[in-house]
């Protein structure tokens, strides 16, 4: 078969599983975060839907599919149709640089885990992505013709804004360290246990609070805070729009935990691991392990999102923003002053 | 004039105030709540059984030789939503009156038992329903035929209300 051929059928492949994937863990997240804030109010939790509740968020995906979509009168159509597009579209769209593992040889081709590999400005694809998810949101605010979602829209555009800084900030003192921005270069340079958290602990504390902020999850979670705004930017939002922006928050968070494991965990490296197994590089069993470590690291700060949601009360707006412009600011710039220090006195 | 002030300064110390320390314990206190029993009753398998107390459904209490009913009215007259109905009729029996016609309104009843403390016959009393399902309007309309219940089913409203009721 011509070359072309074969690598656009893997391409389109991984786009597939990827995506697919993607939706279906935002599902099981749901799920996940009905059953643990369950457990922590000694409750239950969905239980009905198949075995243990499994197939509940198909079951929820499946109502908001029959479900009336109804949109506001006054509200400007065009727009309100497409912010819950831009937002999932958003999300998505960054896993086409987070790699999930090396590569293995299928017949030959070689095969990377990530849909565009070795990209050179990875990085700073996904953070300039997450800025542009702030569009659906600020979106569906405006056009709903509502007050409160036109507040959350703007909570959540001032939120990101404010936060995507520190994170930014956050991640220099990481790009100082492995010199690169290609995330494939980053996992490589932590390889053998040299993990970015031993070295950039107070960046990686800044990041977490940051991608908290930037998911729009408790306690930054103003932009939808119940009590104040109804529902904040998708009150006017039903059936399948509202679910959009739902898979959207939650395809978020899985990024947030896939840059933190990338980032600061060493991605799929664990000290020891590959050659006790005593697994080639470029073989497929490998690539499976790897996926799987990338994959179980990312579960323990899944879990975190999630028992933070149900732990910690709403943060005032007033505190959200001095928290991001006079604490998470001036503590990445910190960060970045100690780390460029202490780089050029060891080197 | 004497204030006292109480700023989140005098309140917090340091380490109370960078949050995270407190945010971990937090957090570990929600950890440890995940283990705990769990206090849900899965309901349509484990049904609950109330006690005497309980106000459910009102009934009408069916002895051996047919209700006590004597279709006084007053329970129709005492109910603050209306929601009863009934018609009396004689018959050549000692007790000479019983209900032709006796409804309850079921989406009307607030349960708040006044129709029970008002019976001069213990006749209309609270029983344990307490899961009442209708499909149609007309159907929450309660006859005769679907509130009578036989006396030794009410035992422990009737013990209760012998004992706490004035």
């Amino acid at each position: 078969m011509e070359q072309w051929l074969v690598q656009s059928l893997v391409l389109g492949l991984k786009m597939f599983l990827i995506v697919n994937g993607l939706l279906i863990a935002a599902a099981y997240l749901v799920y996940f975060e009905r059953k643990i804030s369950a457990w922590i109010q000694n409750r239950v939790g969905p239980n009905r839907v198949g075995p243990l509740g499994l197939f509940q968020s198909f079951a929820d995906v499946f109502k908001l599919y029959l479900k009336e979509d109804i949109i506001p009168t006054l509200a400007n159509k065009g727009f309100h149709a497409i912010a819950p597009v831009i937002s999932i579209g958003i999300a998505i769209a960054v896993y086409a640089v987070i790699p999930f593992g090396e590569y293995f040889y299928l017949g030959g081709e070689k095969v990377y885990l990530s849909i565009a590999p070795h990209i050179n400005v990875g990085l700073l694809f996904i953070l300039g992505m997450s800025s542009v998810g702030v569009y659906g949101l600020t979106l569906a605010g405006w056009s709903s013709n509502n007050k409160y979602s036109l507040l959350g829209g703007l909570r959540s555009s001032a939120q990101m804004i404010s936060y995507e800084l520190s994170m930014g900030l956050s991640l220099i003192g990481v790009l100082m360290i492995s010199g690169s921005l290609d995330l494939m270069q980053i996992v490589q340079a932590q390889n053998g246990g040299h993990w970015n958290i031993f070295f950039q602990p107070l960046g990686f504390i800044i990041f977490l609070v940051s991608a908290f902020a930037e998911t729009n999850r408790t306690p930054f979670d103003l932009p939808e805070a119940e009590p104040e705004l109804v529902g904040g930017y998708h009150t006017e939002y039903s059936g399948m729009k509202f679910g959009l922006f739902f898979l959207a928050e939650y395809v978020n968070m899985v990024t947030a935990c896939a840059m933190m494991v990338l980032l600061f965990f060493g991605g799929w490296d664990v000290p020891f691991l590959y050659e006790m197994l005593g697994l080639e590089e470029g073989s497929v069993l490998r690539a499976l392990v790897q996926f799987s470590v990338v994959v179980g690291k990312m579960i323990p700060f899944l879990f975190l999102f999630i028992q933070t949601r149900w732990s910690l009360p709403r943060f005032r707006y007033d505190q959200l923003m001095s928290l991001g412009w006079k604490v998470m600011l001036p503590l990445a710039l910190a960060n970045i002053a100690i780390t460029g220090t202490i780089m050029m006195i060891f080197n | 004039m004497n204030i006292e002030k109480n700023t989140e300064k005098q309140r917090l110390n340091f380490w109370e105030k960078i949050y995270l320390p407190e945010i971990a314990r937090g957090l570990g206190m929600t950890f440890v709540e995940m283990f705990k029993p769990k206090v849900t009753r899965q309901y349509p398998e484990e049904v609950w059984n109330p006690t005497g107390s309980y106000r459910g459904r009102p009934v009408l209490v069916l002895e051996e030789d047919g209700e006590r009913c004597v279709a006084c009215g007053l329970c129709s007259r005492v109910c603050p939503a209306l929601a009863i109905e009934v018609a009396a009729g004689e018959t050549e029996k000692t007790k000479e009156r019983y209900p032709i016609k006796f409804e309850i309104n079921m989406l009307r009843c607030i349960y708040c038992g006044f129709c029970e403390e008002v019976c001069p016959e213990e006749a209309i009393v609270m029983s344990k329903d307490y899961d009442l399902v209708f499909e149609k309007q007309e159907d929450a309309i309660l006859d005769k035929d679907q509130l009578l219940i036989p006396m030794a089913q009410l035992q422990d409203r009737l013990e209760f209300l012998r004992q706490y009721r004035r």
